[in-house]
């Protein structure tokens, strides 16, 4: 994913190691830190053995918390809490949950669409989603770990 | 090793089923119960570890609180992302005992660190020195494939062991014993675009595009995979590559555990070869 990166990953270390106002804010508005996949090659090869795929966790989490999700990475974030949606609601993922929740964030009806279809024939969709058990002791740990209650910026 | 808890995850329950129906398959030919622990719920995967750092390891704590506390003392999570998302919390847990409190008050639930926690490539070694080898009696003859490891069979410091993470080699010995020729190539560790699949398909199109041609390139009839998100692009998103223009591929994605079933001579339709997108039926009928 790196040569599709605004800024490259030893970029991004570099300026969180400046750390300043202004390069907080490249970092944080940064189409980079979404677009990283958390594949750990950059963690695997860096010659100085810092860890630039946790540094991106955490700066993705402060950009999300502080509103500063680039506009071109809108549809990462939406697809991240569509996925933690389901996982909330039910205890697990569930495809068609997921999919649910996405499509209605992002508005993209069509895209894909025929691929629900192909993928129910071939028993990969599970069109009833079941809930686990103890789906309120997962609702919990959502709970404990919302830091601030749905507070700033971006849109949901 | 005869009996084990199982950790299928979420994708084992819908797009990557395969891999559940094929790893429960070859468990059964080798005498190994696979018992699923009970009540299990998500790993987190990406989106968790992207938005928020305590959901990352709570969410794994509490899968690992309940099979430890189910009395298993190993864990096979066949998906290669549920696999390092459960691990990498074992390893940060024993490594930060402030962690660990912090995760023990969010979940409730206490971790003592007991399991040891298996892929994938791991278990198909381990039950092949545990006898298996002697049970594959179909060998897949002149079938040449490339073993695709990806991101999370490959790297992740104190997750991956004894595997060189710039050329694992972790399933040349199961895959020679499936009778399966292995060809070097250059994008073994490659990323796919993991679970970008639908939120920048153009990525994972044009990543999942150079995998096949690399894979074509070096004579492979095949690519062998262990993990359900680089199989869902090759395999599914194969049609999207070809009718964008981007090639005109017809590559059969297989799980590990479903060449390994071959080869023991399980029929195809028990391992879900006919549930993939491309044809992988053709993969079986070589070894009869």
């Amino acid at each position: 994913m790196a040569t599709r990166m605004d800024l490259s990953p030893n970029q991004v270390v570099r300026l969180a190691q400046v750390g300043d106002g202004p390069s907080t804010e490249r970092l944080l508005t940064s189409d980079a830190i979404w677009m990283c996949a958390g594949c750990l090659t950059c963690t695997q090869r860096c010659p100085k053995k810092l860890d630039p795929a946790a540094i991106m966790d955490v700066l993705r989490e402060l950009s999300s918390e502080g509103g500063k999700v680039s506009g071109h990475q809108q549809q990462i974030l939406k697809f991240h809490r569509s996925f933690l949606d389901s996982v909330e609601q039910t205890g697990r993922m569930q495809e068609l949950l997921l999919v649910a929740f996405y499509k209605m964030r992002t508005l993209d009806l069509f895209s894909d669409v025929m691929l629900g279809p192909a993928m129910l024939a071939r028993g990969k969709l599970p069109l009833i989603p079941s809930r686990i058990r103890g789906y309120q002791e997962v609702q919990r740990i959502f709970d404990s770990c919302r830091k601030r209650p749905s507070a700033q910026g971006d849109s949901r | 090793m005869n009996t084990i808890g199982y950790y299928p995850g979420c994708s084992l329950h819908g797009g990557g089923r395969e891999l559940d129906m094929s790893i429960r398959a070859i468990s059964v030919v080798a005498g190994v119960v696979l018992k699923e622990i009970d009540d299990w719920s998500c790993c987190g995967a990406t989106a968790a570890h992207s938005l928020n750092h305590d959901l990352a390891v709570s969410l794994p704590q509490r899968v690992l609180a309940l099979a430890e506390a189910q009395g298993f003392r190993q864990v096979l999570a066949p998906c290669a992302a549920c696999f390092s998302r459960l691990k990498g919390t074992h390893v940060r847990l024993q490594r930060s005992e402030a962690l660990a409190q912090k995760t023990r008050r969010i979940t409730g639930l206490e971790y003592r660190g007991t399991l040891e926690i298996v892929n994938v490539v791991e278990y198909a070694n381990r039950l092949l020195t545990d006898g298996l080898d002697r049970k594959l009696s179909q060998p897949l003859r002149g079938l040449k494939v490339a073993a695709y490891y990806g991101c999370l069979l490959s790297r992740g410091e104190g997750i991956i062991e004894n595997e060189d993470p710039e050329d694992p080699k972790g399933m040349d010995a199961v895959l020679r014993a499936s009778g399966v020729e292995v060809v070097p190539w250059s994008h073994s560790i490659e990323c796919c675009g993991a679970g970008f699949s639908m939120s920048l398909t153009d990525a994972v199109l044009d990543l999942s595009r150079d995998i096949l041609a690399q894979a074509q390139a070096a004579g492979a009839q095949a690519i062998v995979t262990g993990c359900p998100m680089c199989h869902s692009n090759l395999d599914m998103r194969q049609q999207k590559i070809n009718s964008r223009g981007l090639g005109s591929f017809d590559m059969p994605i297989m799980y590990l555990s479903e060449l390994i079933g071959l080869a023991a001579g399980l029929t195809p339709e028990s391992l879900g070869l006919d549930r993939h997108f491309v044809d992988a039926m053709r993969v079986a009928g070589r070894n009869r």
